[in-house]
């Protein structure tokens, strides 16, 4: 029945369409759920566009894109959580990879340091045995740079980031804020580069890079699976299996639906404008579900279900055999 | 504790005994998500075209509940000198790993599986020797290719008290397996896992959300999944060849072992016969012989194999099934977006 009012809801949409000039072409994702904060105009429609363009365009890009997989960060929070007594950060190496445009992180450690009012030590002995002990596991990842906790680059950050420069050509500083300062935990990348006068003083400055996170597929399942330990009062999640699985990820697909089909009612009833760019996305999905007569579907579907039940039946017997045959082998 | 009973009850397979009757030290496992993301990112990165990657989990056990705080990989075995290698290796990631205040007690090892034929001599061998060392420790076995089909696939399992101690006494014949009654039922317990995160991994999984666009792949419900099929019932089938070779070779062991039962028995007899023959005729008799020298009794097959390669059809068949329970209702849920066409 959702699919009939979706059909009704485009018909409509599509007349409105014809009357309309205006194409505004802002991409947006009409599965999204965050559709029923920015309705209305183009502009809102522009901030919508993944929170990662967002970001995007807040900071200024100079250099190659850092792209980096949750596990790194996963393990930076938690050598952050295991921090000596009176440490006020952790730092440590960051590995990945590095291509023509952009810098991939993939796994990280962390190095024991002490830091004081004047000085700071750290122990790199440390971190060259474990870089060696990464290399064997995965030949291909290289030093890209190093990572602090906190928000601000102090000035024994800059003494850090000159050692790195001697492992890695470049190498990027990577900052989490674990204290939360902002409300909310703001990672970002640095490169340094050189200012001031040439012959004369010289500093360093960190200049901002973008950051996108990057997942492997397997990855985004797993990172979907920890998202729901948020909701559950305990924090805990058990995992769940095979029929459960494709009941949660069918409500998942109907709130999504009825987010979008609450939408089309409000732009139906007037409330508010129509914006073609998803009318088109809308027209799109309604016809992904393929027209077939109903005979040749039912004709699909039992074969389907026959292949299924009968794999389902030989599995059975199979396992009715060996328990059989068990039983008479140690009879 | 609600979500421990859905948890426990959630896990229930005939393969091995549900939690709640776990009569072993470790009723459940917990996880942090930083353990599940660097198996991931291990196998994704590692493991493919080779065979399975393993690695090392590390926690504590806190009453009867084992929680995994982090885990670290092993290196492929390349070269010839791994041996060596592997245990340095271990000592100084974990010797290291304690500087920096992770916790250093080992709990058991990880290893990717392809298409769930996890249930080998290997296997078996190394969960004993780690079981016997480390009471509490388990074998969790990821699943990259049904993960990549939309569920996160990662069991955790332990030898059963009884096939410990059948590893112990390394006997592995008919006569001991019967006494233990180990079926391919009771060979692993599965342990019911439970993923929690720290607060401050919440704040960041917020984060994630909330900059990361939202996954348009839903793979869970894809329907094209024959090719998954295919592959699970080409392996069963294979497996279930190879039982079938082993049943011949027990058969004509048994047969021959009973052909030579015959055969003692009859040497004993004309024995006998030509001892009163000659008895009667007045000369001395022949001399015993000693039967079991002329009679070698045949070798009798060892049946772990059999008993493994059961449980790997086991495991298979209930794979299948799920798969296909998951196919059937993703089919209806097909059929109902059809119908009001």
């Amino acid at each position: 029945m959702i699919c009939a009012a979706l059909m009704e809801a485009v018909r409509c949409w599509s007349l409105r369409a014809e009357e309309d000039a205006v194409i505004s072409p802002a991409p947006v994702n009409p599965a999204s759920v965050s559709l029923p904060q920015h309705r209305g105009t183009a502009a809102a429609y522009q901030l919508t566009a993944g929170v990662g363009r967002a970001f995007f365009f807040k900071m200024s890009v100079f250099g190659p894109v850092v792209k980096i997989h949750p596990v790194v960060l996963a393990s930076i929070c938690d050598s952050y959580e295991r921090r000596n007594e009176g440490a006020s950060r952790v730092i440590g190496t960051i590995l990945g990879t590095i291509d023509k445009h952009s810098i991939e992180v993939t796994n990280c450690f962390s190095v024991p340091h002490n830091e004081s009012e004047d000085e700071v030590a750290v122990d790199m002995e440390f971190a060259k045995n474990m870089y060696e002990l990464h290399k064997r596991v995965s030949p291909t990842e290289v030093i890209i740079g190093w990572y602090a906790t906190g928000f601000d680059i102090t000035e024994h950050s800059v003494l850090i980031h000159e050692y790195y420069s001697r492992e890695a050509t470049n190498p990027i500083h990577l900052t989490v804020d674990t204290a939360l300062q902002s409300g909310k935990m703001n990672i970002r990348a640095y490169v340094s580069a050189q200012m001031g006068v040439p012959g004369k003083t010289v500093g360093v400055m960190f200049t901002p890079l973008s950051v996108k996170y990057i997942y492997y597929d397997t990855e985004r399942i797993g990172v979907d699976l920890l998202q729901r330990t948020r909701v559950t009062p305990s924090r805990t999640k058990g995992l769940t299996s095979d029929l459960s699985q494709v009941g949660s990820a069918a409500s998942r697909i109907q709130d999504m639906l009825t987010t979008v089909l609450a939408y089309i009612e409000d732009v139906l009833s007037g409330k508010v404008t129509a914006d073609n760019s998803v009318g088109r996305f809308l027209m799109d999905l309604v016809n992904k579900v393929p027209t077939i007569t109903a005979e040749d579907f039912e004709n699909m579907l039992n074969s389907n279900i026959n292949d299924l039940l009968m794999v389902t039946y030989l599995s059975n017997l199979t396992q009715a055999q060996i328990a059989l045959n068990e039983k008479l082998v140690l009879l | 504790m609600a979500s421990r009973k859905e948890s426990s009850s959630a896990s229930s397979t005939p393969m091995a005994s549900t939690g709640g009757t776990l009569d072993s030290p470790v009723k459940q496992i917990q996880i942090e998500g930083l353990v599940v993301l660097k198996i991931i990112k291990h196998y994704q990165e590692e493991g493919q075209g080779s065979e399975v990657v393993q690695g090392v989990l590390l926690g504590l056990v806190v009453d009867d509940r084992l929680e995994i705080t982090n885990c670290f990989p092993f290196p492929q075995h390349t070269e010839d000198d791994a041996d060596f290698d592997e245990v340095q290796y271990q000592m100084e990631m974990m010797r290291s790993l304690r500087h920096v205040n992770i916790d250093h007690l080992h709990v058991g090892w990880y290893q990717s599986t392809y298409y769930g034929s996890f249930v080998s001599r290997a296997l078996l061998d190394s969960q004993f020797s780690y079981q016997h060392a480390i009471e509490e420790s388990v074998v969790l076995i990821y699943d990259p290719i049904k993960t990549a089909q939309g569920s996160l696939s990662l069991k955790a399992y332990r030898l059963t008290p009884k096939l410990m101690e059948i590893c112990k006494e390394k006997d592995f014949t008919t006569e001991g397996l019967k006494k233990a009654s180990v079926g391919f039922e009771n060979m692993f317990e599965e342990v019911p896992i439970v993923i929690k995160n720290s607060h401050l991994i919440n704040v960041l999984l917020w984060e994630l959300e909330d900059k990361s666009t939202v996954s348009d792949k839903h793979e869970l419900l894809n329907l094209s999944s024959s090719n998954h099929l295919e592959k699970s019932l080409q392996l069963l089938m294979d497996r279930v060849d190879d039982l079938n070779q082993d049943i011949v070779k027990y058969n004509t062991y048994s047969r021959n072992l009973s052909k030579q039962q015959q055969q003692k028995h009859q040497y004993l007899q004309r024995r006998q016969q030509e001892n009163t023959q000659r008895q009667s005729r007045g000369e001395p008799p022949l001399p015993e012989e000693d039967i079991s020298k002329l009679f070698k009794p045949p070798q009798a097959p060892p049946r772990m194999d059999t008993l493994l390669i059961a449980g790997q059809i086991n495991n298979y068949c209930q794979n299948v099934k799920e798969f296909t329970s998951q196919n059937l209702g993703k089919l209806f849920m097909a059929e109902a977006l059809q119908g009001h066409n």
